[in-house]
């Protein structure tokens, strides 16, 4: 094993202590999700699916649909707890520390990376456990699963660099948590609980064109079966933009000298 | 024969190179000169106290020092090794004791000092047996178990200069190592410090407390506006100034500029 790898593995290592010590905030940002799909399907899906374009398929066609915005949800919401746990890590001393001994520098930040990346994926994992209890009926081919899986980590992986430039841009841990904020919401000013067609024009052009949108709308193709097109090269495309954003970002923060 | 060896070895490193060397350091922040103009040499195996009240300058040498930051100016060795050009050579070197609690307040105080094994790449059995011996040693048996979240001020402390030591450094940094600790606690951390020196282990301490510097240090500096305006062994600098005690040399250095 190389120095880095071993390195990132201990880092691994200790991301994996601190949330089982800590499983009150990852509950906590799960919870997120559950309430929005408990929410949506139950008070306001009846009607919502009516509205759906295949007529009235009430709350059982609402659920179908309305999936895919809370997978991205969940992903949104738990790359809170990468942000604040980057944003603590540097305010208490220990990371100074590890820039005193001879280790990969680059251990520390893949330790979060790899920890949140597991994290988010039992927790998606749990998400579609509850969906389905509820009446979700995919009719996704295994290559189709691989393909939605792929894509939410993919999208899991870009946003938690994001999440990482955020806890190190952050001043405090507060301010870390508040920061991946809007990117909870971001699934519901896209095409996540109503389709596009149905909002007004300038909602809609936002909507039409922000990241969420073409992946939630791949996952919804992929998931259904109903194809996915064009979307799934633009969800693509997002997700390797935010990655590098995020990255450079997050890179640039951890470099800079702390104490100028 | 062998142990002959070892002692010319020793020697030879005493007088040739230095565990600590600086010449001519600088650092400022925004305007404000920090460090102007620092020079030092400290000899393998011995204790070195920079003293200085608040803000003086003592953390920002001890981060230049232990790799965390860069001067503006000047050269700084660590056992031979630039800390700018070889970071790494220095950081495979030392252990640092910041000035804050540097532990990990999630893992206990067992687990915080393995984790300092595996990233110095000890063994597993080799991690063990040397976290053991470190928590009989600090008197962290007890706790040993317990989240360092839990700690008292004293017991983090001495967590905290235990990770520092995972590593068998030849170098420990010490950043005002017993400030805010009852006196009690700055006993024991005095013992602790002692006992390293036993081990030709060379120290590096700064302290805002005379009396700290007197019962520790082999040599003494004093760091005022950003220079060393006094430097020797306790007792040569006692003879400096009339009234012979640390604390009149200190006024009568540091009231001359003010
Ligand atoms: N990150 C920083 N930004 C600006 N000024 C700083 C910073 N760190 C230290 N200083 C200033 O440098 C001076 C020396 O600080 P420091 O090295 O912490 O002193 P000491 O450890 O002796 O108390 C102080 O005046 C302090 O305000
Ligand atoms: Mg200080």
């Amino acid at each position: 094993m190389t120095l880095v790898v071993r390195d990132s593995v201990t880092m691994l290592g200790r991301q994996l202590r601190h949330m089982r010590r800590d499983l009150s905030t990852s509950l906590i940002l799960l919870a997120v999700p559950i309430i929005f799909l408990l929410l949506f399907v139950y008070v306001l899906g009846g009607t919502l699916g009516d509205g759906l374009d295949d007529g009235d398929g009430g709350r059982a066609a609402y659920v179908d649909y309305v999936v895919p915005g809370i997978l991205l949800i969940t992903v949104a919401s738990a790359v809170q707890g990468t942000a604040i746990g980057v944003a603590m890590d540097m305010t208490e001393g220990i990371v100074a520390r590890f820039r005193t001994m001879a280790i990969a520098r680059s251990s520390v930040l893949t330790g979060h990376v790899l920890g949140s990346l597991l994290m988010i994926l039992f927790q998606l994992t749990v998400v579609l456990a509850v969906a389905l209890l509820i009446g979700f009926r995919p009719n996704a081919t295994a290559i189709e699963w691989l393909a939605a899986g792929g894509l939410l980590t993919a999208t899991a992986f870009a946003l938690i660099w994001l999440a990482v430039g955020m806890g190190l841009a952050a001043k405090t841990v507060a301010g870390a948590s508040n920061m991946p904020m809007p990117l909870t919401l971001l699934p519901l000013f896209g095409s996540g609980f109503v389709p596009t067609e149905s909002m007004p024009t300038a909602l809609r052009l936002f909507a039409e064109h922000q990241p969420f949108t073409p992946i939630m709308e791949t996952l919804r193709g992929l998931l259904m079966g109903t194809g996915v097109g064009v979307s799934g090269w633009v969800a693509g495309g997002w997700c390797t933009a935010i990655t590098l954003a995020g990255y450079a970002w997050a890179k640039r923060n951890y470099d800079r000298d702390r104490t100028r | 024969m062998i142990r002959g060896g070892g002692t010319l070895r020793r020697m030879t490193n005493d007088s040739s190179v230095p565990a600590i060397e600086v010449t001519g350091l600088r650092r400022s922040y925004g305007g404000q000169v920090v460090l102007d103009g620092i020079g030092l040499r400290v000899p393998e195996g011995t204790v070195f106290s920079l003293l200085g009240p608040n803000g003086a300058g003592k953390t920002t040498m001890v981060q230049i020092l232990s790799t965390l930051i860069r001067a503006d100016g000047g050269v700084a060795r660590i056992c031979g090794h630039d800390v700018r050009r070889e970071p790494d050579r220095v950081r495979a070197a030392i252990g640092v004791t910041g000035q804050f609690s540097a532990v990990d307040s999630y893992l206990t105080g067992e687990e915080n000092l393995l984790l300092m094994g595996r990233l110095h790449h000890l063994g597993r059995a080799a991690a063990r047996r040397r976290a053991a011996d470190l928590l009989k040693r600090f008197d962290l048996v007890e706790a040993a178990g317990k989240g360092a979240a839990a700690y008292s001020g004293g017991m983090r402390r001495r967590l905290d200069l235990a990770m520092g030591l995972m590593g068998d450094p030849r170098v420990v940094f010490l950043d005002e190592p017993t400030t805010g600790l009852d006196p009690r606690s700055r006993r024991d951390m005095w013992d602790i410090v002692r006992g390293l020196v036993g081990r030709g282990v060379t120290i590096f301490l700064t302290t805002q407390y005379l009396e700290e510097a007197d019962q520790l240090a082999d040599r003494v500096a004093l760091l005022h506006h950003g220079r060393i305006v006094a430097e020797g062994t306790p007792a040569e600098l006692k003879q400096r100034v009339p009234g012979g005690t640390l604390d009149d040399v200190f006024l009568a250095l540091t009231e001359v500029e003010a």
